[in-house]
């Protein structure tokens, strides 16, 4: 079981603009870095964290146009973990009827989006999405 | 704050490199579309896309990408990879492109193989 002692934490609101999401992963790159991870896992988080915050500036409706982004490095004498949280106060959805896009439909679709969550979930170590009329909230995960 | 992605294209009919450099958001998968789609009228029916330039990409460069394997899938055509990230090879496999679009490690391992 992985300690969790807060060791590292920061925490931004961004307004939903335009490459915003590589603010978040700026802030995501710089952390792993300080828990040495390996590059591959720093490129994973990344990413990961560019597709959650996309999809809240894509589908969440906000009224505030914002996202609030939480990093924390969990550990104890070493860091362990890289937690990212990231809420909006959007519109939600329900995450158990969003099924997994197959390519070979979306090779003919009009519609070749929807593939975050599916990035996200293949990316990270653990995930989960809480998500109601008062926005959502994604909390993402990976170990060191 | 934008990294604007330059695209630059090697023609070796009936083959065409194209060379990536910067961020695969919707504007930079649109240009590599422009590119590809200009290529494609030119009767290059085999595209290869090099993304050693490229660093990072999101889901929606992404399926502008899936655009452009739906194209050359109709015109009996070839889309390939190269010089991809692990990321970014881990993240076209999670997608299942791979099986649509051959991924090589380099672009001597591609031209050898697509020119064959």
């Amino acid at each position: 079981m992985v300690d969790s002692t807060v060791m590292r934490e920061v925490t931004l609101t961004l307004p939903m603009l335009p490459d915003m999401e590589i603010a978040a992963s700026k802030t995501a790159t710089a952390l792993a870095e300080f828990m040495e991870m390996s590059s591959d896992k720093i490129d994973e988080v990344r990413m990961a964290v560019v597709e959650a915050c996309i999809n809240s500036f894509e589908h969440s409706q906000a009224d505030d146009r914002k996202v609030e982004i939480r990093f924390v490095v969990l550990g104890n004498d070493d860091p362990e973990r890289l937690q990212i949280t990231i809420k909006d106060s959007g519109v939600g959805f329900a995450p158990d009827t969003v099924e997994r896009p197959r390519i070979e439909e979306k090779l003919i679709a009009a519609n070749k989006r929807g593939w975050g969550l599916t990035i996200i979930k293949g990316l990270m170590d653990e995930v989960e999405i809480h998500s109601g009329a008062d926005g959502t909230t994604v909390v993402m995960s990976k170990l060191r | 704050m934008t990294e604007m992605l330059k695209v630059t294209v090697d023609r070796r009919p009936p083959l065409a490199v194209i060379y990536t450099e910067g961020y695969i958001n919707n504007q930079g998968g649109e240009e590599i579309a422009r590119v590809a789609y200009d290529l494609i009228e030119g009767d290059h029916t085999t595209l290869l896309l090099n993304l050693k330039g490229t660093k990072i990409v999101n889901s929606i460069g992404i399926s502008i990408l899936i655009e452009i394997i739906e194209k050359m899938l109709e015109i009996d055509g070839r889309l390939a990879f190269c010089n991809l990230t692990p990321t970014i090879e881990k993240t076209f496999h999670i997608m299942g492109l791979a099986q649509y679009a051959q991924i090589f490690a380099d672009e001597e391992v591609a031209l050898g193989e697509l020119t064959v």
